[in-house]
């Protein structure tokens, strides 16, 4: 788990502005930036994102979930091969995972031929590739630690003791 | 009818509570943000809910013992003696309540005979005074001063002694004002307590919302204390709870079995769907009260800024969620300042003298809202100081 404090904000919140952390942190807005920089310089911080409800944009990509038995290879372990397959675009994630299957990857892809077409042409075809097991998404209830539907707002009385 | 013939003087003789009034004030306009509430905003952590649910799929609908169920009793014993290191025996020195309002009540009908004293630090929790007045008692407020950050001084208490003085009550950190006590206090009022042969009820509600690095003391963990102490927490707060009502307190044998016999003819047990959700929030709850507590640690530190910076001071306060700062000088008292601040900026803060005369002239804003509320609420009342000074 994260424990610097101005990571973790910006975990909840990525577009809090530098005003906004140096408040909650008590540092000046110039200590944020320079800490931000010295984080996204040394690749603690690999980038910003944005977390989007894909029934509520009316998405209709097709996501998958992968999962890949490898075999190992001399010298490379799992690293290479999981990079290779890590770079194509299709790819969101990828991991390296215990259990039955080494790899578990999330796919996306614009319709259901597409990521077939991954999964058959690209993925399962590659020397050191053993098996493969997809599952398609069927509904998003929390991502990222946000819950698709929130529950609702402040049900406090306005004043109590 | 003439029913002010018909309601018992003791209940005639509390007046209506400051924050009655003003809830009705708030609760008749739209958009307020509130900074006047009491409780967590945090929703009860979700495995604690959870639980409660499960215990009512199973059909755990019953009664339980008086005291509460057993397990919930010894993992009561096992937090208290970890947190507050005192230990009692989960058969005979724990009662489960429904919340500490319960607790405070049974405490004070256990304990006094019409007449006798009980002493309490002010500005302090609305049900004290009333409290103490319906247990036949005569309630003896001590004010305390902002210099002191609102802790009682034992040479202050020492004042208020008298010979019909039979309780102390402490609640530390306190609401509305935040105020937490030093080991050194303690131990003085301690000394005060052992001389006068004083019962303490020590309310630590707020024990685990703490920001300063001193740990939290409980005056029953003082030497000779833990004899003359009624020790009432609960789980509303640092849980974010209050609605399922649970409290305890932890006394010796004969107390306890006092307070129970009024319990057990009044309230019978505290509703067992609570306990079971207790009981899961004592074994895995531990994660999420530190994350509310650090969460409530950053609200307090930019509230305390912003105020400080208008020129609402205030001490920094070492535990609860509330913030009570000074209104300036500007010939309002502090009703006539919430109102008018609720009246052109729909910003809501308890007036202090709402806990006592010795909070006139003071506010209480509770930091338990989104910091984005906050926000807001600062500007605006930033820009209604600058408009009425």
């Amino acid at each position: 788990m994260v424990t610097d404090p101005l990571l973790k904000l910006l975990q909840t919140n990525a577009r809090y502005s530098n005003e906004d952390l140096a408040e909650l942190l008590t540092l000046s807005p110039l200590e944020v930036a320079s800490r931000i920089a010295s984080f996204e310089a040394d690749g603690t911080i690999k980038g910003y994102q944005v977390v989007i409800d894909p029934d509520a944009a009316g998405d209709e990509d097709v996501c998958a979930f992968i999962e890949v038995k490898l075999s190992p290879e001399r010298g490379e372990g799992f690293d290479k091969l999981a990079s290779r397959i890590a770079k194509f675009d299709q790819v969101q994630s990828c991991y390296l995972a215990s259990g039955g299957y080494d790899l578990l990857l999330v796919v996306e892809g614009a319709n259901l031929q597409e990521v077939a077409a991954f999964v058959s042409q690209k993925l399962s075809t590659m020397s050191g590739v053993l098996s493969t097991a997809t599952m398609f998404r069927l509904k998003v209830y929390k991502e990222n630690g946000l819950l698709m539907r929130q529950e609702d707002g402040d049900k406090r009385l306005p004043v109590s003791p | 009818m003439d029913y002010s013939s018909k309601i018992s003087r003791q209940v005639a003789a509390v007046p209506r509570s400051g924050i009655r009034d003003f809830f009705e004030l708030v609760q008749g306009k739209d958009d307020v943000i509130s900074l006047g509430v009491g409780e967590p905003d945090f929703d009860t952590p979700w495995h604690i809910r959870e639980a409660a649910i499960y215990s009512l799929e199973k059909g755990q609908t019953s009664y339980t013992s008086n005291l509460g169920l057993v397990q919930l009793r010894r993992e009561i014993a096992s937090y208290v003696e970890d947190f507050f290191h005192v230990s009692y025996a989960a058969e005979s020195e724990v009662l489960v309540t429904v919340g500490v309002s319960e607790a405070i009540d049974l405490a004070l009908r256990a304990l006094l005979n019409p007449g006798d004293e009980v002493i309490y630090h002010e500005p302090c929790y609305v049900s004290y005074s009333p409290s103490i007045v319906m247990a036949h008692g005569v309630a003896r407020g001590v004010a305390t001063r902002k210099e002191d950050g609102f802790s009682l001084k034992a040479s202050e208490l020492a004042k208020a002694i008298t010979p019909r003085s039979r309780v102390l009550m402490l609640n530390f950190p306190t609401n509305p004002t935040g105020a937490t006590a030093s080991r050194e206090d303690l131990e003085e009022i301690a000394t005060l307590c052992i001389q006068h042969d004083l019962i303490v009820l020590s309310d630590e509600i707020y024990s685990e919302l703490r920001y300063e690095e001193e740990a939290h003391v409980s005056i029953a963990s003082l030497p000779g204390m833990r004899e003359r102490t009624i020790l009432l927490h609960g789980f509303s707060k640092a849980f974010a709870m209050t609605g399922f009502r649970l409290g305890y307190a932890c006394a010796p044998e004969p107390i306890i079995e006092a307070m129970m016999k009024i319990h057990q003819y009044s309230m019978l047990c505290a509703p067992i769907t609570s306990q079971v959700a207790a009981i899961e929030a004592l074994q895995n709850g531990a994660a999420a009260v530190e994350h509310m507590r650090q969460d409530y640690q950053r609200r307090r530190d930019y509230m305390v800024a912003r105020l400080n910076a208008m020129g609402m001071e205030c001490h920094s306060p070492g535990g609860a969620f509330y913030v009570f700062p000074e209104i300036p000088d500007c010939g309002m008292t502090s009703k006539e300042f919430a109102l008018n601040l609720l009246d052109s900026t729909n910003v809501a803060a308890v007036p202090g003298d709402a806990f006592g005369e010795s909070g006139e002239g003071y506010l209480r804003c509770c930091y338990a809202t989104s910091l984005d509320d906050i926000k807001v609420a600062m500007d605006k009342m930033e820009a209604f100081i600058e408009s009425v000074t």
